[in-house]
């Protein structure tokens, strides 16, 4: 864990409540070695009484740019402040936070399911996969089109499966409706979006005998497992979402029970 | 170079910055971060007879310039803290020192007794002021007779230097630190955290699993500037002030109405390294003012 000033290299707006944000280290310093599914506290610049840190997942990490990615979803005071900076504009991140998403280990097909802003990680995600030889499939969903973020940025990683609620892109419905889920047999789901999506999905997973890794954003003060404030009550108790997460096995998590 | 030392009991501090109990762990979590034998102590996580889990998710809400948390004491029992927790910690250059909470004036005693053989433990904070949990913890802290019953009994059974950490939530905090001090308590340390709420106006649902919690960070600073103040002319014992600290000018300021030395609590949270940054700037203060040692200037206000 490191705290550290970056520059805002760009900022684009995805929608009305999305942003896209690239960062670099100020002095050019190396970045340590992050892996999918990992966070960084973003402190928030020029707003005295928004108090704590904004968690935000690492969305991809650019070596070649050294660039790390933050989609930052407009959701309240503190994130509105992050998104209206410009390029050249300076955040101060704790990096990288918590653990990581398991990379599997042997061939197999697997499928990244996102919803809304809970793609962000996905990306980072099957980037690595694809480096490691594996070819993952995405099931990405919003509300409508403007709603999924990243398709060209997904586009190059794998088949991409989309639903949106108005049917404007893809099938219509939620993710878990989609017809691959019973058309195809995956060895392994990965997931991140809004609790109750992610619950569904665990629920199809575990019901189907696949494994399911998921990633929480329960709220947090510190993000380094000083505070006990994030705790994600599991099969061994109360643990902190920030440190032993925020990836769970969902055999760990008390959601189905 | 201004001497930065201070003595709170039997203990010398190598200088007046520690950080507060629950914002900073076992010490262990902010090892990336910085020198732990840069401060003068660290005041370690709440720490009970028994092992407890904790209250329900959602445990913290952010208010302005300030936060609400009800963790509930979540902790593994003092057994757990003596053979596996203080292994780890008793070697830093620092003084460790652990926040002691219970449910009964016998908790409190035979936790204190477990701690009391521990060679690199010189110190306790009595925790009679705890807002989130259902029985005890603050309820010790609201009276003058139970606060003085808890510290009275656990001073027969912990020789070293014992420090009682007050409760803002009263009508008169200096009955409370007069009633410790007569008790026996070597040192107050003031305040824990304010007893507050929030509601989410969309579901109209508490923004706590427990309803109420405790405020704490820049918000409730002048208040607790004001207990320090306030109690400083109450009691003879040293005081350790805290309350929203976030750098240095705040720390001269407790310094100013009385405290000896100083925790940093919250917002460890959100500079990691803001208890050096202190030290440092404490140090540098002193020196462009020509103060020979940070003891010259504790409750040295100048009226007006």
């Amino acid at each position: 864990m490191k705290v550290r000033d970056f520059t805002i290299c760009s900022n684009t707006r995805l929608n009305d409540r999305n942003h896209l944000i690239k960062v670099t280290p100020v002095d050019n310093s190396p970045l340590p070695e992050m892996f999918p599914g990992q966070f960084v506290q973003i402190l928030v610049p020029n707003s005295p009484h928004v108090f704590l840190r904004r968690p935000i997942s690492i969305n991809f990490v650019d070596e070649k740019q050294h660039e790390i990615w933050l989609l930052v979803q407009r959701v309240g005071e503190g994130t509105d402040k992050i998104a209206t900076l410009s390029a050249g504009d300076t955040l101060n991140m704790i990096f990288p936070l918590g653990n990581s998403f398991t990379l599997p280990t042997t061939k197999g097909s697997f499928l990244l399911i996102g919803g809304g802003v809970g793609t962000a990680p996905l990306l980072f995600l099957g980037k690595r996969m694809r480096e490691k030889g594996f070819e993952p499939e995405f099931l990405l969903g919003g509300r409508s089109e403007k709603d999924i973020l990243q398709r060209d940025d997904f586009e190059p990683l794998g088949t991409l499966y989309y639903t949106t609620e108005d049917g404007s892109l893809g099938e219509k419905g939620f993710v878990t409706q989609h017809p691959i889920l019973q058309q195809k047999k995956y060895d392994f789901i990965y997931t991140c979006g809004p609790k109750p999506m992610m619950v569904a999905v665990a629920r199809l997973a575990q019901e189907c005998g696949i494994g399911c890794e998921a990633s929480l954003e329960n709220l947090m003060a510190c993000g380094f497992g000083a505070c006990l404030c994030c705790i994600e009550k599991t099969v061994k108790g109360n643990v902190c979402a920030c440190t032993e997460g925020p990836v769970f096995n969902i055999k760990e998590l008390t959601w189905l029970n | 170079m201004a001497e930065l030392n201070v003595q709170i009991g039997d203990l010398r501090l190598k200088n007046p910055v520690m950080t507060a109990s629950g914002t900073f762990g076992y010490g262990t979590e902010y090892t990336d971060f910085m020198d732990l034998g840069r401060l003068g102590g660290i005041f370690v996580k709440g720490t009970t007879l028994e092992p407890r889990q904790g209250n329900d998710y959602p445990r913290m809400a952010e208010t302005p310039s300030g936060m609400l948390n009800s963790v509930g004491l979540q902790n593994k029992g003092v057994d757990y803290f003596v053979e596996h927790l203080y292994p780890k910690i008793k070697d830093y250059d620092t003084h460790m020192i652990v926040n002691v909470s219970g449910s009964s004036v016998e908790d409190y005693v035979a936790c204190a007794e477990k701690l009391a053989d521990l060679e690199k433990m010189p110190a306790i904070e009595l925790n009679i002021s705890c807002p989130n949990v259902k029985e005890g913890g603050m309820a010790f802290g609201t009276s003058c007779q139970s606060a003085a019953e808890v510290t009275r009994r656990v001073r027969k059974v912990f020789p070293k230097t014992l420090i009682v950490k007050l409760s803002p939530n009263v009508t008169d905090i200096t009955e409370i630190a007069s009633a410790v001090e007569d008790a026996g308590a070597d040192s107050v340390s003031l305040v824990n955290t304010f007893l507050g709420m929030a509601i989410d106006v969309e579901s109209r649902k508490p923004k706590l699993s427990t309803i109420t919690g405790g405020l704490s960070g820049p918000c409730i600073k002048p208040i607790a500037l004001r207990m320090v103040w306030q109690v400083y002319h109450a009691v003879k014992i040293p005081i350790i002030g805290m309350g929203g600290i976030c750098n240095w000018q705040d720390a001269i300021e407790f310094i100013l109405a009385g405290a000896t030395a100083i925790q940093v609590g919250t917002y460890n949270f959100i500079d990691p390294m803001a208890s050096v940054k202190i030290v440092e700037g404490v140090e540098a203060y002193l020196d462009r003012h020509h103060i020979a040692s940070v003891e010259d200037l504790v409750g040295k206000m100048n009226y007006l």
